[in-house]
């Protein structure tokens, strides 16, 4: 279970993967129905505490930590203790799954059926499954899927339970409750549901968090859950949500096991089922809300091909050696364990570094597609002819292994057969503009368009973390206006920190990024370190124009943010306004051509960086009342932050008007599919 | 010289009590026996392993056959064949006994380095007549401690940093002119009572340059007055533990304190220790027991003016005295309370499902304060250990009972051998309250899963912890080390520091290349209200190794850090000594450091007891 796991490494090349198993190779030459009903009998805990999932509530309830929080609650209410206790026992009623093999038998026959459907392989390390069921064997476990679809715990439990493993118990949004006999179903096959906010409900929380470290603790079953907290609709990894982390890793650090096993699980897939769903969503049409009937009116999709999927059991990280020399468990030791207090300074700084590593090794065996380098190609706009885009994409690959990527290309394929039948995959994104044209209103037209380009850049943005720290020094290096390296260093460091709620970048790690991006930026022989300067060699500059090209639409999108910022400072904007408010701000931008990419529709960016300006202090939120808080617009500031990124962009070259849209179709007609 | 009023026989200067046969009626662990006192103390390592444990003429070998046997007459186990120890040593630490790591047999006295001599303080000291000396086997016997890495090093013939000399005051008085002798021509002086420490607390500074001078209190072992109505005695510090039991047995009386090392263990060790005595639920630690202490320091004779049994007269000056570790002067005197020997005495021991109910039982006897003289919970693979001491059953009848007890155990009430544990009981006192206070015991137990294992077991757990030291010799044969820590902790906690001592110990052992996985076990030893004592056992097979001793204290660190980590304290009686001084500001804060040290500053500015315990 070594640190080093997490740690970045020196040369990413060196970077040592397994290999895959495709698991539905075998489904698809036996029987289902005995694979649904074979003899499951998982490695257990070694000092496991038996219990039943009701033996688990019991727990709960009679816990020194719950009755605390119960007498507490009961003496500032003034509510009978009685009553407080009922209603513990309400919640986790509403709470607590029912895992049980039955279910779980019929979710993987119906699963075997869906997977061989939809895709084309589900493809496992399995050294990654044999080092789970050591970490299983010897420590509480917990599982940390990336999420990308609602697809994931299914397929995560569909795994362990083909594999033999220890099913887990999954922390599941309520939304999911809303399905009726689904959710039932799902909580029976281990899903626990929890609310999305219970912010000052202490009772909720004690029950909630003595629930998830009962299971730990007892070695009940692995428990599971993101990271990011929910599903992320650009396919970029979202920054960490910290609740649940700062439970689970609260036994080991007050001493109550002896160690506890975080694994990454990387899930990659080649396409994901919701991704027009998605692009739409980040453009402002709601996301249908959770029903089984929808899930039923879902089923079109069944008749499409997904591609594959790779799911990567990372290597199990210790939180034990994580928190060596870096917590100070003996702050636990003079007050009674069960007493609830908010983590100290150094724990909390220490959960969220965590967080940020895992999540970076969740991304490092992330598995990418050619289509990845395709869309990202494509996405610089300006149109392409097929054999400029084989080239191009034969180029990127290199690139991206000389950058570590974790790709998954083909080799014994001629590119430009890789190419298009990457592009025949992905042909919904080309024929769904290509139809398009009369009776639309321009905005119609350009929402439609933008519907493509955000599913696009949501496969882009799948190589997002190989690039960005190079990308952010190449960025860097253009703007800096010196190759100085003190220069581009704060360069880097200003974009690296405005850029940190839109990618995954360890918080306080700026020179270890800027080294690393220096090490890939030299090795690849597209800058030079002389002395104090940094300079870009003459073969560089291909590489350079790439890199900072995959940030120019984020750059511009934070600019176009600060603009309609200081318009609107004069009018009392709410944060519920905001978004809709930057919305319409950006497409009369956009339809009068004084912009450049219509990525920067996506909500999601929007809020990033309302978010980096308020965590930068040139936004601050207002609570004149209670419900409503409006935000209040620091001018001066948010006026130079723009400067700045604007000094950092490379010049806008005159818009011809040709929608970076088109080049697909153009590509399309040029093309036998 | 002070009246001294010797109780019994007059004591001569150097001279011998005379052949005594006694019977130890409160420790069943050593047998009737003729045994010499106190000449013993004066040249002990005549008697006494210069590199191992207790006696020389009792240890633990293999036979030619193979079977582990006791050599000696001392102890109950002595000369008896233990059949299982082989198996189960070559089971648990992957040993062979074809692979043998024999211990230099003598001490090379050239190894010991010249004496460095403070001519003026040798001359003033013959003046005063106190007897001194400066042998090679004088000085290495007094240079060193228990702690596994002294051990280690005497067997392979190394020999460190030594006294200089040896000094063997006789009183009190003796003691004072010392002193000032050493005060005058600035001497360092470590005070040396047993010999059994186990935190490096006798290891000479290598970095002190003057004379060092050991001050063996062994010849002050009298006890000068009991007084029946206050039920107090009043002793010589150097006594042995197991001398003081004897002498007040024979007027009907008894300290109660027992401590593991009671055999070589001294009382002035004790006070400057914290000592704590196995029987303290009914005697109390030895910061009950004293009631005066009489101790000489640079500054002067420090004691109290009377002997009321409670003061409030500021911060107990005895505490400054109390686990001062020999930083500050020599105790040479104690009056401690006394009790008269109780009439009845019962082992027993129960068998639990597994360690948790095994310590929720304690905790629950604890909180109902009935626990009996002693009560210990021993962990599996303790348990096991005991088990592997069983002696050769003489008949077909007991093996068969013992077969009938191990099949109604495991078979019957479904207990795994793997987990079940047992807790070992000391009754003590009034026959009739004992057998009740049994029972009461008994019952509680029994709410925790817990059966009845009969006094055998009991007896036998015992036992070990006064063998345990001696088989250490026996592993260190056979390239196994061991050592044993402890601490105490919240009751709340107890469970917790068990797990996770024991598991970090594994993981260390496994990461530093120890080929074998160890042994890693633990016993709840005492109980309070507020919580427990734990100690540890570990041991391993160091073949392979280039430097098993720095891997063991790699270990031992790392447990020790775990300790502190999960809420245990850094020492319940062992101290400090040099081994542990490094988690004294952690432990004690900033300002308690410095307040021990302004006491240091005041009491000895020069330093003179210079073995740099503690601070």
């Amino acid at each position: 279970m070594a640190s080093e796991a997490v740690c970045s490494h020196r040369d990413p090349m060196l970077k040592k993967r397994d290999d895959f198993e495709d698991i539905l190779e075998e489904r698809r030459n036996s029987s289902d129905l005995r694979y649904a009903l074979k003899c499951y009998t998982p490695v257990l805990y070694k000092q496991l505490t038996p219990c039943t999932a009701s033996d688990l509530k019991n727990m709960v309830l009679c816990s020194t930590q719950v009755h605390f929080v119960i007498a507490q609650v009961s003496k500032e209410t003034g509510a009978a203790p009685e009553e407080v206790q009922a209603e513990a026992s309400s919640i986790l009623e509403e709470m607590a799954h029912r895992l049980q093999l039955g279910p779980i038998r019929f979710f993987a026959f119906v699963l075997c059926k869906v997977f061989k459907t939809l895709f084309r392989s589900v493809c496992v390390n399995e050294e990654g499954i044999q080092r789970l069921q050591q970490s299983i064997h010897e420590h509480p476990v917990v599982l940390l899927p990336s999420h990308r679809s609602y697809m994931d715990f299914l397929l995560m439990s569909y795994i362990l339970y083909t594999y033999d493993l220890a099913l887990p118990v999954i922390a599941a949004g309520m939304d999911f409750m809303g399905m009726k006999i689904l959710g039932e179903m799902l909580r029976m096959s281990g899903a626990f549901f929890i609310r999305r906010s219970f912010g000052g409900d202490k009772l909720y929380w004690a029950v909630f968090s003595e629930y998830v470290r009962t299971m730990l603790k007892t070695g009940f079953a692995p428990v599971e859950f993101f990271l990011e907290g929910t599903r992320s609709r650009t396919s970029k990894s979202l920054t960490p949500k910290l609740g649940l982390l700062n439970i689970v890793m609260e036994p080991f650090l007050k001493g109550e096991v002896f160690d506890v096993a975080l694994v990454p699980v990387s899930i990659s897939y080649e396409r994901i089922l919701e991704e027009s769903l998605y692009a739409r969503e980040l453009l402002g049409v709601p996301k249908p809300k959770e029903s089984t009937s929808g899930l039923f009116k879902a089923r079109k999709v069944l008749s499409e091909n997904y591609g594959s999927i790779h799911v990567y059991f990372g290597q199990p990280v210790s939180v034990r050696s994580l928190a060596e020399g870096r917590v100070q468990r003996g702050q636990f030791n003079l007050i009674p364990r069960h007493i609830p207090r908010r983590p100290s300074e150094d724990v909390q700084g220490f959960v969220n570094d965590s967080a940020y590593q895992l999540l970076r090794a969740q991304e490092e065996n992330m598995v990418l597609k050619p289509w990845v380098l395709l869309s990202s190609l494509l996405l610089r706009g300006g149109g392409m002819m097929m054999e400029e885009l084989s080239e191009g994409a034969v180029w990127l690959r290199e690139l991206c292994r000389q950058y570590g990527a974790f790709l998954h290309w083909p080799d014994h394929v001629p590119p430009a057969e890789v190419v298009s039948s990457s592009l025949d995959l992905h042909r919904g994104l080309v024929t769904i503009s290509d139809g398009r044209g009369a009776g639309l209103t321009a905005e119609e037209e350009l929402l439609s368009q933008a519907v493509i380009i955000l599913s696009c850049a949501s496969y882009r943005n799948q190589a997002l973390h190989v690039f960005v720290r190079p990308a952010l020094l190449a960025t860097a290096l253009q703007a800096a206006g010196s190759a100085h390296k003190q220069d581009v260093f704060n360069t880097f460091n200003f974009l690296r920190n405005m850029f940190a709620n839109e990618f995954i970048l360890c918080p306080g790690a700026a020179v270890q990024d800027f080294e690393e991006a220096c090490f890939l930026l030299m090795k690849t022989g597209v800058v030079l370190m002389e002395q104090e300067e940094v300079l870009v060699t003459e073969n560089g500059h291909r590489t350079i124009t790439f890199l900072t090209s995959i940030l120019d639409p984020f750059l511009q999108g934070y600019q176009v943010v600060c603009r309609f910022l200081c318009e609107a400072s004069t009018e009392s904007l709410t944060e519920a306004q905001f978004v809709p408010a930057v919305r319409t701000f950006i497409v009369r931008l956009l339809l009068s051509g004084r912009l450049r990419y219509s990525e920067v529709l996506s909500s999601d960016l929007q809020k990033n960086a309302l978010a980096a300006l308020q965590r930068l202090g040139a936004v601050h939120k207002l609570k004149r009342c209670v419900c409503v808080p409006t935000l209040k617009v620091n001018t001066v500031m948010v006026n130079s932050l723009e400067d700045t990124l604007g000094k950092n962009r490379p010049e806008d070259e005159p818009l011809t008007n040709a929608n970076t849209c088109l080049f697909l179709c153009v590509q399309v007609e040029n093309f036998p599919l | 010289m002070t009246i001294c009023i010797p109780l019994g026989v007059p004591v001569p200067h150097f001279g011998n009590l005379g052949a005594k046969s006694f019977t130890n009626n409160l420790s069943g662990h050593f047998c009737t026996q003729h045994y010499e006192s106190p000449c013993l103390s004066f040249n002990r390592h005549e008697v006494m392993k210069w590199n191992g444990w207790g006696y020389s003429d009792s240890r633990f070998l293999f036979n030619k056959k193979g079977q582990a046997e006791f050599t000696g007459k001392r102890y109950k186990l002595s000369g008896m064949i233990l059949p299982a120890l082989k198996d189960w040593f070559e089971g648990t630490f992957g040993a062979s006994l074809q692979h043998k790591s024999p211990a230099t047999p003598l001490l090379n006295t050239s190894a010991v380095q010249a004496p460095t001599l403070n001519q003026d303080f040798v001359e003033e000291l013959k003046s005063i007549g106190v007897p001194f000396s400066h042998e090679a086997e004088d000085r290495a016997f007094r240079g060193h401690g228990h702690c596994l890495h002294e051990i280690f090093a005497l067997r392979e013939g190394k020999i460190g940093r030594v006294p200089d000399m040896v000094v063997w005051p006789n009183c009190h008085n003796d003691v004072e002119k010392i002193v000032a002798l050493a005060c005058k021509h600035n001497v360092c002086l470590i005070p040396y009572g047993g010999g059994t420490s186990v935190s490096s607390a006798l290891e000479c500074p290598p970095e002190e340059t003057r004379s060092i001078v050991s001050l063996d209190t062994s010849q002050m072992n009298r006890i000068l007055w009991i007084d029946e109505k206050n039920l107090t005695a009043h002793v010589e510090a150097g006594i042995i533990g197991q001398d003081l039991e004897r002498l007040l047995n024979e007027s009907g009386y008894c300290t109660g304190h027992e401590p593991d090392s009671m055999e070589f263990s001294s009382l002035g060790g004790w006070v400057s220790t914290r000592a704590s005595g196995m029987k303290k639920n009914i005697y109390g630690n030895i910061e009950d027991l004293v009631v005066h202490i009489k101790m000489v320091t640079p500054q002067g004779v420090i004691e109290k003016s009377c002997q009321g049994p409670r003061m409030s007269t500021g911060p107990d000056i005895h505490h400054f005295i109390l686990g001062s570790e020999g930083t500050l002067g020599v105790v040479t005197e104690v009056t401690m309370k006394i009790r008269p020997v109780p009439e009845y005495q019962k082992y027993g021991s129960v068998v639990f499902p597994n360690f948790e109910q095994g310590v929720a039982c304690l905790r629950e006897v604890a909180k109902q304060r009935c626990a009996p003289a002693s009560i210990r919970l021993m962990d599996n693979e303790q348990f096991m250990f005991g088990h592997a001491l069983k002696p050769q059953v003489s008949s077909i009848f007991t093996s068969f009972l013992d077969g009938l007890k191990k099949f109604y155990i495991t078979k019957f009430k479904g207990f795994d051998p793997s987990r079940l544990c047992v807790a070992t009981l000391l009754f003590e006192g009034n026959r009739e309250k004992v057998l009740q206070h049994e029972k009461q015991v008994y019952d509680i137990a029994a709410k925790f899963g817990g059966l009845a294992a009969g006094e055998d077991n009991g007896q036998r757990g015992y036992m070990l912890t006064f063998v345990i030291a001696y088989l250490r010799d026996l592993g260190m044969d056979y390239y196994v080390i061991a050592e044993s820590f402890e601490t105490s902790v919240p009751w709340d906690r107890v469970l917790d520091v068990c797990r996770n001592v024991k598991a970090r110990v594994v993981r260390e052992c496994k990461d530093k290349g120890v080929q074998f996985s160890p042994l890693s076990s633990c016993r709840v030893t005492q109980t309070y209200d507020a919580g427990a004592c734990v100690y540890f056992y570990f041991a391993f097979n160091y073949r392979g190794l280039s430097d098993p001793v720095h891997v063991y204290e790699q270990v031992e660190h790392a447990a020790r850090e775990e300790i502190l980590a999960n809420g245990g304290s850094l020492s319940h009686h062992h101290g400090v000594g040099k081994l542990r001084k490094e988690w004294m500001r952690e432990t004690v804060s900033e300002v308690g450091v410095g307040m021990l040290q302004s006491v240091k500053d005041y009491v000895d500015p020069k330093n003179i007891f210079g073995n740099r315990n503690l601070l």
